[in-house]
């Protein structure tokens, strides 16, 4: 049962957090006040009047939208066509076009409404969905994770606007699983456990350890950093330089950087800065010129993604879906499939399937992946699960450099712990990791070093262990992107 | 070989006329595909249009009615396939298949009793001076009323993906329909909808064969055009003006190399009869190899769709 005997209101202008892991009920919970899911029972009222909504038609016409955590977005209509299909009466284009400009400088989300969302980033998507939902003055605004991939310049933007829509009237209801921010920003709570209300309180009051443990249920683990000075170079990249992947995408201009053996260095940036063009380039999915790339003292910028593979430079993309795993086959397959070599399943070219199964099943015992078993299809994982099974996948092929890009994104905070310990866990090990994520408070938790990506430019790395949030900020260039906004 | 009896006038203007069954076929298939189906009995369905279109226009002795049972029936057709393939989610690709196998069983069934006859066929349009104009008057006034229906069809499939709401709802609906059904649209209706467009376009197409090409019956006439419709979809990148480019091309070289036969041309005929194909396909690639994303296929393009919470 994904709910069960849930109660909660929502006050007018107030802003509602709902907490809980992944699996708690939250996302069904959002999914029947838009009316995608009927409930067996009980009733809703909006305004004081009876709600009930046939479709999410009903819903946005009686004032509620919807920020998805899972986009709902079509890639190759331009941005205007997408938000123009969330709305009930859309004005005409240009018209829809003027609104979104305004809309979206008026609250610091810049976006180009002719632009295909194909082309953005999950970070400039998000913006869609958000202003999507701005245009249709909602009484109720249902945001699912809104922050995961934004600057905190711009997550304070948007809680100002939040609370500036708020202060208009528009309630708000606020799943995050970032604690931090839903004290920062919310003003009640309630706490999803295993599809029922295990709690609620005002997170203003309520320190985040005391929240984390009602949702968990028992107290979690923090990663825990470990000291150690760094070793050898492992990962050398020189004078990277790369065109962009579509027209609308970002161009490497002379990425450089060393990786030391047993270090974790921190890549962040705003969404759509490169960070995609640098993990495919480290990979292998983009070649790039001789020299370019060195593992250990060999040149592997000519080599396919197997050949690093195998040298072993490993990389987990940041689209889970569809890039680091395909959805329709089993995890078994997919755990073959970047693990195959590595983990000596190929015997004379023909894959031993019980040691793939084997290899499927340690993952899913050692990164605590919560599924029926490794026949499943990746497609029926939860993110968090998902997550912990793709990023287990390559940390237990014993890399010498594991490249991930947003290891975290849309993962549950005991999930996300995990996956932190172990990418420090394989650094303790001598490998040399590389973490690109638009969580600044991840790479400031697990990195050795921080360098910032900014339209395609590496700046150099600076210990972590130095570095505050304003400096951060500037080193992003966020304030340059919003000033292109204003 | 003697070129000069071959007249650019006459060559265009029976172009145009061995390229409107094919145009109409195409341009319908397009919005289904458009819509993410992928429909592959669109030969079935043209010759079950043209069998109902020649055995109504027969019976009845109008050729509009005719036009009109070709539509009907080739939408009656294409429903079949949309029931099983969007209510029970059979597979497209194997139910298509069948339709155009059942299409052809069916109208050879139905048309037993016509082999031989001779139907009512649709005048040209009578413009008075205008279609005494040189080459204009013949090749832009000189028509029969479907030539025009099936360009103004081409103009308005285009308006209607291009400008219109309904047809942004069927692209996002061809393109995810996971997204369209979470934003509340209905996505199994809209697909029903240019399910019965499409087949009633491809009916219309078998028709125009029988009853003003040829015009009578003979088993399986459409041979194979509604293949090259499908061919022609995809090679236009699902656009309605390269649809248009990629029949009419195909309906030239078609007229020219059979005008090229009789003027005794001295290249073998099995060659010039594949010309058309070639032709075709090879501008079509091309054009599309330029296009980029924006011709790229619809995303959900013959993906089955379950509605699930």
């Amino acid at each position: 049962m994904a709910n069960d005997d849930v109660s909660f209101t929502v006050a007018r202008g107030g802003i509602h957090a709902l907490l809980g892991e992944n699996g708690a009920g939250k996302s069904t919970l959002v999914k029947t006040i838009y009316g995608l899911v009927k409930p067996d029972a009980g009733t809703m009222r909006l305004s004081g009047a009876p709600f009930a909504p046939e479709d999410p038609r009903a819903a946005r016409t009686a004032g509620v939208a919807m920020v998805f955590q899972h986009f709902s977005l079509f890639e190759a209509l331009s941005v205007a066509e997408n938000v123009g299909l969330g709305m009930e009466n859309p004005p005409g284009q240009r018209d829809l076009s003027r609104r979104i400009r305004e809309v979206s400088q008026a609250y610091g989300l810049p976006l180009d409404p002719e632009r295909l969302v194909g082309d953005l980033s999950a970070g400039e998507r998000q913006r869609v969905e958000i202003v999507r939902c701005l245009l249709q003055d909602p009484k109720l605004l249902i945001m699912d994770e809104p922050t995961s991939v934004l600057t905190p310049q711009e997550v304070a933007i948007l809680f100002a606007t939040l609370r500036k829509l708020a202060s208009e009237g528009t309630s708000i209801l606020y799943i995050s699983h970032k604690l931090e921010e839903i004290r920062a920003l919310c003003d009640a709570a309630t706490i999803l456990r295993g599809g029922k209300v295990v709690g609620a309180c005002d997170p203003r009051t309520t320190s985040a350890a005391d929240m984390a443990e009602q949702m968990v249920g028992a107290a979690f683990k923090a990663p825990t950093s470990r000291g150690g000075a760094p070793g050898a170079p492992v990962l050398q990249v020189a004078d990277l330089s790369l065109p962009p992947m579509s027209q609308f995408g970002t161009p490497l201009r002379q990425v450089s950087l060393t990786l030391r053996a047993g270090e974790v260095l921190g890549i962040g940036g705003v969404a759509g800065n490169g960070q995609d063009e640098l993990l495919s380039a480290l990979s292998g999915e983009r070649l790039s010129t001789p020299g370019a790339v060195t593992l250990e003292g060999r040149d592997v910028s000519r080599l396919r993604p197997t050949e690093r593979r195998r040298a072993g430079l490993l990389c987990a993309p940041e689209e889970r879906l569809g890039h680091s795993a395909a959805p329709d086959m089993s995890l078994t397959e997919n755990a073959a499939m970047t693990g195959a070599d590595r983990k000596g399943m190929l015997r004379a070219g023909f894959l031993d399937w019980s040691a793939a199964r084997g290899f499927a099943e340690d993952i899913i015992a050692r990164f605590d992946v919560r599924t029926p078993g490794p026949h499943v299809a990746a497609r029926s994982l939860s993110g968090g699960n998902l997550q912990k099974f793709v990023i287990g996948r390559e940390v237990l092929q014993d890399p010498r450099v594991l490249v991930v890009n947003q290891p975290t994104w849309g993962v549950d905070a005991a999930a996300a712990a995990a996956i932190r310990q172990a990418l420090l866990d394989l650094a303790a090990g001598g490998a040399g990791v590389i973490v690109i994520s638009q969580d600044l408070d991840e790479l400031l938790e697990i990195s050795d070093r921080f360098a910032a990506l900014n339209e395609g430019r590496l700046g150099e790395p600076v210990p972590t262990a130095t570095l505050t949030m304003e400096r951060i900020g500037l080193m992003l260039g966020g304030a340059h992107d919003l000033e292109a906004a204003s | 070989m003697d070129l000069s009896a071959i007249s650019p006038t006459l060559l265009i203007a029976s172009l145009m006329v061995a390229a409107t069954p094919i145009l109409l076929a195409a341009i319908g298939e397009m919005v289904v595909e458009k819509a993410g189906v992928l429909n592959l009995g669109v030969e079935g369905m043209m010759i079950m249009g043209a069998i109902c279109g020649f055995i109504i226009g027969v019976e009845t002795g109008s050729p509009w009615l005719g036009f009109l049972a070709a539509a009907l029936g080739g939408a009656v057709l294409a429903l079949l396939f949309g029931v099983l393939t969007q209510v029970l989610l059979s597979n497209q690709v194997a139910t298509g298949l069948a339709l155009t196998l059942f299409g052809l069983g069916l109208s050879a069934l139905l048309g037993q009793g016509y082999v031989g006859v001779k139907a009512q066929t649709l005048g040209r349009i009578d413009l008075g001076p205008l279609s005494d104009l040189p080459f204009v008057g013949r090749v832009v006034f000189g028509h029969d009323p479907i030539v025009y229906l099936s360009l103004a069809l081409v103009v308005a499939v285009w308006a209607f993906l291009k400008f219109s709401r309904a047809g942004l709802i069927l692209r996002a609906v061809g393109e995810s329909h996971e997204a369209a059904h979470a934003l509340g649209y209905h996505v199994r209706r809209v697909r029903l909808a240019a399910i019965a467009f499409g087949g009633a376009c491809a009916g219309l197409g078998g028709a125009y064969l029988s009853l003003v090409r040829v015009p009578q019956w003979t088993e399986g006439m459409t041979a194979g055009a509604g293949w090259i419709a499908l061919a022609i979809v995809v090679f236009a990148s699902w656009r309605a003006g390269r649809v248009l480019v990629g029949a009419y091309l195909f309906g030239g070289i078609t007229v020219l190399q059979l005008n090229l036969q009789t003027a005794g041309a001295k290249v073998p005929v099995e060659l010039l009869s594949a010309a058309p194909y070639l032709v075709t396909i090879l501008v079509l690639v091309l054009i599309s190899r330029r296009a980029g994303r924006a011709g790229a296929a619809p995303a959900d393009l013959g993906k089955p769709f379950h509605a699930s919470a």
